[in-house]
């Protein structure tokens, strides 16, 4: 059993950010899922979005009716008695089928030389990880999801896609993410998976949430095709 | 026929906006809504509408509409000239409509956009609590699809049922907003330790221009680059106004369309009552910065708050 550490700063004059150690691992994962759920009791009224991501918690608040020391001190006396034992929520387990090819993932071939590993190795570590949902952010229903094994790691392009499609599976240094939509990126795509990763008019609009875990499956183009994918 | 508003020019970027998309940040929705929030609320105001109703912004100008019912309509924000059925119309002051007029707005003689409101607000199906267009989400507007206004569609609006209040802003108690330069107010935050104290002194020192590529998401400046001591950080969440310095050194201030999480350094984030004159900023405008507490902030905008509600505006003659 630790106490947790945790370091509170200004993010602008309506925010606040939590860091929660350097470090994104599970334990950090728990401890904001368990910050985010005793803020939303103390100071919810005041709240306005909350932004948990990889090992900090930003808390915007409205800065008409509270101010910063309030919402500082709420927050600190929240995480006061906040001790580490063991997660309190570990998620719910989600499986994604993924069509690993060249075909489905056009950078498949190029990961393989730059990191050594044949496209059948790197297709197995991939699967072999049930990874944290860490954070969502850079498009509706992106979540950020670690973290990869450190042999199938790879930088970004160095020219981000103007066009990624929909359902692209990708990693970028430890990280690991399914497009929603198209959009541009700049990771490198090593497949597609078929479930719609955000879908408006669906509640909760996102089949993961932030602290949930992914498992990623493999499948054959004609399971993913039969599951309602495109090519 | 749909009671609203037909669109006969697009102008060269026409959004509806309301209040903004809160509450949904954690699923990587950003929040949107008027990039000058005075002016936006000033619009609802002079039309005796609700905060936050729905009104449109208009970028820079060009937008032609001909009313499909009577109704009220006022414009602020950017000095945007108007016509209604070509006889000149004040800014700042609520006009009645009939149906069949023609409303015509020409190009920002100075600022970038104008607010047009209409009474009872412009309608649209909600999407995530709000009809906020927001184009890099691909979320709200009146396709729900963040698409922005177009050519031929009808913008819906209530029809008047009884004659309203018509107001006017006199030019004294209308916001200021800077010509060509601007200065913005820094709240110091985030990673702002692992600048050095020389790298402040000349980031407060200078003066940026703020680039083409700034828009909606983000504000690109241009001028003497400043490092932090560590060149990335753990993607985190990103408030409105956050400073964020890339690799290159080159402050981009974070805008209403934000991306909800990013992974380069910052050094705070500006004051939200000068990021309204940003907003209102053209592209080689000249910005530099100054420092504000938080608690000087804090008092700033309540005050502010304190004036705006006070202010009665005058009612306007026929």
């Amino acid at each position: 059993m630790n106490q947790c550490d945790y370091k509170i700063s200004i993010a602008g004059e309506n925010s606040i950010i939590i860091y929660f150690g350097d470090r994104a691992c599970d334990k950090n994962a728990a401890l904001i899922a368990d910050t985010v759920n005793k803020l939303k009791i103390s100071i919810g009224r005041f709240i306005i979005d909350y932004i948990p991501s990889y090992a900090s918690l930003l808390v915007i608040y409205d800065p008409i009716s509270t101010d910063h020391d309030l919402i500082k001190m709420e927050i600190e006396k929240s995480l006061k008695n906040l001790v580490f034992t063991e997660p309190i929520s570990d998620g719910i387990l989600v499986e994604l089928p993924v069509y690993y090819s060249s075909e489905s993932g056009p950078d498949l071939h190029n990961l393989s030389k730059t990191v050594g590993l044949s496209t059948r190795e790197i297709i197995e570590l991939h699967q072999s990880i049930d990874y944290r949902v860490y954070a969502m952010g850079f498009a509706p229903g992106f979540a950020y999801l670690g973290e990869v094994d450190r042999r199938i790691a790879a930088p970004r392009q160095d020219t981000p896609r103007l066009k990624v499609p929909a359902g692209s599976v990708a990693i970028a240094d430890r990280q690991t993410a399914v497009y929603p939509c198209q959009s541009p990126g700049g990771w490198n795509l090593i497949g597609l998976c078929p479930k719609t990763m955000f879908d408006a008019a669906k509640t909760p609009p996102t089949p993961i949430q932030v602290g949930d875990r992914v498992r990623f499956r493999q499948v054959t183009r004609r399971e993913y095709i039969a599951l309602g994918g495109e090519i | 026929m749909k009671s609203g508003f037909k669109v006969i020019k697009a102008g060269i970027l026409s959004l509806l906006q309301d209040g903004g998309r809160f509450g949904y940040s954690h699923l990587g929705l950003c929040s949107g809504g008027p990039m000058d929030k005075e002016a936006f609320r000033w619009s609802n105001r002079l039309c005796s509408n609700p905060e936050n109703s729905g009104v449109i912004e208009v970028s820079v100008g060009g937008l032609v509409m001909e009313a499909q019912c009577s109704c009220c309509i006022a414009l602020t924000g950017a000095d945007i000239p108007m016509h209604i059925n070509r006889n000149w119309a004040a800014p700042w002051q609520t006009h009645l409509i009939e149906s069949g007029d023609r409303v015509e707005l020409g190009y920002a003689r100075s600022g970038m956009r104008g607010y047009l409101a209409v009474s009872g607000g412009f309608r649209c199906e909600k999407i995530f609590g709000s009809m906020s267009t927001v184009p890099r989400d691909k979320l709200g507007g009146s396709r729900q699809d963040g698409s922005a206004i177009q050519v031929g569609e009808v913008l819906s609006c209530p029809t008047l049922q009884t004659l309203p209040q018509r107001y006017k802003l006199s030019e004294e108690v209308r916001p200021v907003r800077p010509q060509g330069n601007a200065k913005l107010r820094v709240v110091l935050g985030y990673q702002h330790e692992t600048f050095d104290l020389d790298k402040k002194q000349l980031f407060f020192a200078s003066e940026y221009t703020l680039t083409k590529d700034s828009d909606r998401t983000g504000c690109r400046l241009k001028g003497p680059a400043i490092m932090s001591n560590v060149g990335g950080i753990f993607s985190e969440g990103i408030c409105h106004g956050a400073i964020q310095f890339p690799p290159d050194g080159q402050p981009i201030v974070l805008m209403c369309d934000r991306p909800t999480i990013g992974g380069y350094p910052k050094l705070g984030s500006v004051f939200s009552r000068d990021m309204d004159k940003l907003g209102q900023l053209a592209h080689g405008g000249k910005v530099t910065f100054d420092t504000i507490d938080i608690e000087t902030a804090r008092l700033a905008l309540l005050s502010h708050e304190e004036e705006f509600l006070a202010i009665k505006p005058e009612p306007a003659e026929l």
